[in-house]
């Protein structure tokens, strides 16, 4: 449990909420960043701008605030490469097929009370469990 | 006009949360998905910090008969759980697993300039496409 960050999670979890409560009290959007993000690839009748618009102002946020406080990781470069490759293709696919990420199933589905939402929110925590207890205790790929 | 205002002030506000979290941090989030080894249960108070908002503002907001700046809530409609849904979140949950990596925080970390975060993104947008052509939606 090194490590260990419950308040500085908690708040920025807080933030997330925050901001997701926005986007669906002025704008009446779901905040989904796989749809955000997939429907950018097939631009539609003035849907493209905003979703643009958005994930620009979360790299922004992300820039702003690491002038503030630096982020106290490093990013790892030595990562497996090909694990990156293959996991972000199955990311990309699996959200797509599923309808919905962290964001869109986790939080706002959740918060929806959705059925769909909760299944797929268990399905895919359960998975990334399974799949880093193979990738680190049982191939031993990555410590 | 209006509406892109609050987009990019709600975009800001989520990339400093994944900042401030730390969710951006892959290491992070493995640390948080190895329940079986050295369990970092950080995120699930990022997680529980996000729905005991949403969880409250969804049920006042969605009261009111529409948005402050639209004529109507999009919300997705669909209450069936069929097979793609439970496939999909499973190939998601084991890319997720491999990488450490969910799209928000992924694109997010292109603010922190690292080489993974262009690899991870360039991945999704692939995985993404092979979605289009295989089901040619």
């Amino acid at each position: 449990m090194e490590n260990f960050a419950p308040l500085t999670g908690l708040i920025g979890g807080i933030l997330i909420g925050i901001s997701i409560s926005i986007l669906l009290f002025f704008n009446g959007r779901i905040t989904g960043i796989s749809g955000i993000m997939s429907a950018l690839l097939s631009p539609k009748d003035g849907e493209w701008l905003w979703r643009f618009i958005y994930l620009c102002s979360m790299i922004v946020g992300v820039i702003a605030y690491s002038q503030i406080a630096p982020p106290t990781f490093a990013p790892s470069s030595s990562y497996p490469k090909l694990l990156l490759i293959i996991g972000g293709i199955l990311v990309g696919f699996g959200t797509r097929l599923g309808n919905g990420c962290t964001s869109g199933h986790g939080i706002c589905g959740i918060s929806r009370r959705s059925s769909r939402s909760f299944v797929a929110t268990s399905v895919f925590m359960l998975a990334g469990a399974i799949t880093v207890l193979v990738i680190r205790h049982v191939a031993h790929l990555t410590s | 006009m209006k509406q892109l205002f609050i987009t990019a002030i709600a975009g800001f506000i989520f990339g400093i949360g994944l900042s401030v979290s730390q969710m951006i941090d892959p290491n992070r989030v493995l640390n948080f998905l190895d329940v079986t080894g050295n369990w970092d249960p950080t995120l699930l108070f990022t997680m529980a910090g996000a729905l005991l908002v949403t969880l409250f503002s969804f049920r006042i907001i969605l009261k009111t008969s529409k948005p402050l700046l639209a004529n109507k809530f999009r919300l997705p409609s669909r209450s069936d759980i069929d097979y793609k849904l439970i496939t999909g979140a499973a190939l998601f949950g084991v890319g997720w697993g491999m990488t450490g990596y969910c799209p928000g925080p992924a694109v997010a970390s292109l603010g922190l300039g690292s080489i993974n975060s262009i690899i991870i993104v360039l991945s999704i947008a692939s995985g993404f496409l092979l979605h289009k052509w295989f089901f040619k939606d």
